[in-house]
């Protein structure tokens, strides 16, 4: 799942003060379920904003309107009165939203209330943990099923740092080196051996490195 | 030979190697690598120049090598993953052998948010066994990390790091021999306090074959106090002091001079364990230490070419 969390109050006020008619739009989907951007979260929002905002004699209104999905444009479409009245949106969807928004709406004004933080496990209830950064070419076949790309604080590939201490990573005690999870599994797997191989320097083409990424389903029609 | 240092020279010859270590400064005042040179010199077969040690912004190891060329001092220049990618570590490459450099040492490095620049991207494009690898190609078959050609090889003595002390244990002898596998001549490991876990480290090196494939260096270092040792022990990622040192520092009277005794004693303890072919002495921003350490130890640097400007002809 997609996490993103709200960004600080100021920080919204600032991008969002020079606004008459502003427009709180939630998501119903992963910021949802991380509870910080869904239909709730995006009402409580509005109602902070028009507080401060009559605190400080700032006119306007603040409207919302939450979508099922704001990276699909059907959704997008749905709230076409709701933006074209607006002279600012506000998004609170992980940023797929807004710039979702700022294509479907080429000349609106659109800003991001959040800050979007990763693709996450949910290790507990309410807790998430990155596992995976997308980086296009999977390698865990050969680290245990756990992802040092994502995981290692050096994206190493063939073996634990010299930092690593006590399963815990160098960089800080609450951190888990991720090699020492890696050599623990391939123990208790008996399959040591794989780590003997030397694993060839990554591919970064086919993530953030090689321009925009696009998946196209071949064949398919809609 | 396959680079012709001195530090290659000395090992082939079955003496015991002293490297020392260099750290540029963070200034772009010369005089510092100068001043420190002078006082390594005839104190060690070759010195280590470390590349942003524990990530703060210095000199680039590259020119203090140089620098400590032209003082008559052979360097050993470092290279960590965590600053450059494979392109500029591969131009470095070129440049350094260009300039006369001909041992170099290849290292993940520490992480970013260690150093003055907490916020900074750590690049980490290759780790240190892909990037031995990548010298090892450049150097002998030879050719850049795409497969191009490389009319005109680097020749450099390759090196890594091991750290005895870092977990999973089980893995880190298995850990060098893939260094070894990916192309080292030499290693250096880390600082040496804990002595048994060492011993069996060798024992395991032994076993699989590495001391007969690569040149371990012991790494050493004095300590300048208990407050020193204990911020070791528990602040440095890696370390491992163990309490009879802190101990026997604090109840020191002169805590200097017994940190360079319990220095001497690890360099006597290790030279006698089988595969270990010579130490690494770290005395950072000690490098005064360097000289009494020797004579008290009782080592000569191996050196079978003094005199002759090390690193050889500019081409
Ligand atoms: S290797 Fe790449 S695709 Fe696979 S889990 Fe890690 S980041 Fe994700
Ligand atoms: S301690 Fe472990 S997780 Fe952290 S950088 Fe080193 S190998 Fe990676």
């Amino acid at each position: 799942m997609i996490t993103a969390e709200r960004k600080n109050f100021d920080e919204i006020r600032r991008m969002t003060d020079g606004a008459q008619k502003l427009l709180v739009v939630g998501c119903n989907t992963c910021v949802a379920v991380c509870l910080t951007g869904g239909e709730k979260e995006a009402e409580i929002l509005a109602s902070q904003l028009r507080l401060a905002r009559k605190q400080d004699g700032i006119g306007g209104s603040v409207e919302t309107v939450t979508v099922l999905r704001q990276c699909e444009n059907e959704y997008l479409d749905s709230i076409s009165e709701q933006v074209q009245k607006a002279d600012l949106v506000l998004s609170t969807a992980c940023s797929i939203g807004p710039q979702g928004l700022v294509f479907r709406y080429p000349t609106k004004a659109v800003v991001p209330a959040m800050n979007t933080n990763m693709m996450g496990y949910v290790k507990e209830h309410h807790v998430w943990t990155e596992y995976c950064v997308a980086c296009g070419f999977c390698i865990i076949a050969f680290t245990g099923g756990i992802c040092p790309i994502a995981r290692c604080a050096k994206t190493l590939l063939n073996g634990p740092c010299g930092g690593s201490q006590g399963g815990r990573c160098e960089i800080s005690p609450d951190v888990p080196c991720a090699w020492q999870e890696i050599y623990d599994r391939l123990a208790a797997l008996g399959q040591l051996d794989m780590l003997k191989r030397i694993l060839g320097p990554k591919k970064w083409n086919a993530s953030n490195s090689g321009g925009p990424r696009t998946m196209k389903m071949e064949g398919f029609k809609p | 030979m396959i680079a012709g240092s001195n530090l290659e020279k000395v090992l082939a010859s079955g003496a015991f190697a002293v490297t020392a270590e260099l750290g540029p400064p963070k200034s772009a005042d010369p005089q510092v690598i100068i001043d420190k040179a002078n006082i390594l010199k005839g104190n060690a077969d070759a010195v280590n120049i470390t590349d942003n040690q524990t990530a703060i912004a210095r000199m680039s190891s590259m020119a203090a090598a140089r620098l400590t060329i032209e003082q008559g001092l052979e360097p050993i220049m470092q290279m960590t993953c965590r600053d450059r990618n494979r392109l500029a570590m591969q131009a470095d490459i070129l440049g350094a052998a260009a300039l006369g450099i001909r041992n170099l040492l290849c290292l993940t490095g520490d992480h970013q948010s260690f150093g003055n620049h907490p916020e900074s991207l750590g690049v980490f494009d290759l780790d240190s066994i892909t990037l031995i690898r990548m010298v090892k190609d450049m150097r002998d078959a030879p050719q850049f990390q795409c497969g191009e050609e490389i009319t005109f090889a680097p020749k450099l003595f390759i090196g890594a790091a091991a750290n005895p002390y870092a977990d999973p244990f089980p893995f880190r002898a298995m850990r060098l021999a893939k260094k070894v596998d990916a192309g080292i001549d030499f290693c250096q490991t880390q600082i040496i306090y804990n002595l048994d876990k060492f011993e069996e480290f060798m024992r395991q090196c032994r076993e699989l074959g590495v001391t007969e494939r690569c040149k371990i260096l012991a790494g050493v270092a004095p300590l300048k106090g208990a407050g020193m040792a204990r911020y070791m022990k528990n602040r440095v990622a890696g370390m491992d002091v163990p309490d009879e040192i802190v101990e026997r520092l604090s109840k020191a009277e002169d805590a200097q001079d017994e940190g360079i005794d319990i220095c001497v004693e690890v360099i006597k303890r290790v030279r006698e364990i089988e595969g270990v072919a010579g130490v690494h002495i770290m005395a950072v921003e000690w490098e005064s230490a360097v000289p009494e350490i020797l004579r008290r130890a009782g080592l000569k640097p191996g050196s079978s070419n003094q005199g002759e400007q090390p690193g050889g002809h500019i081409t």
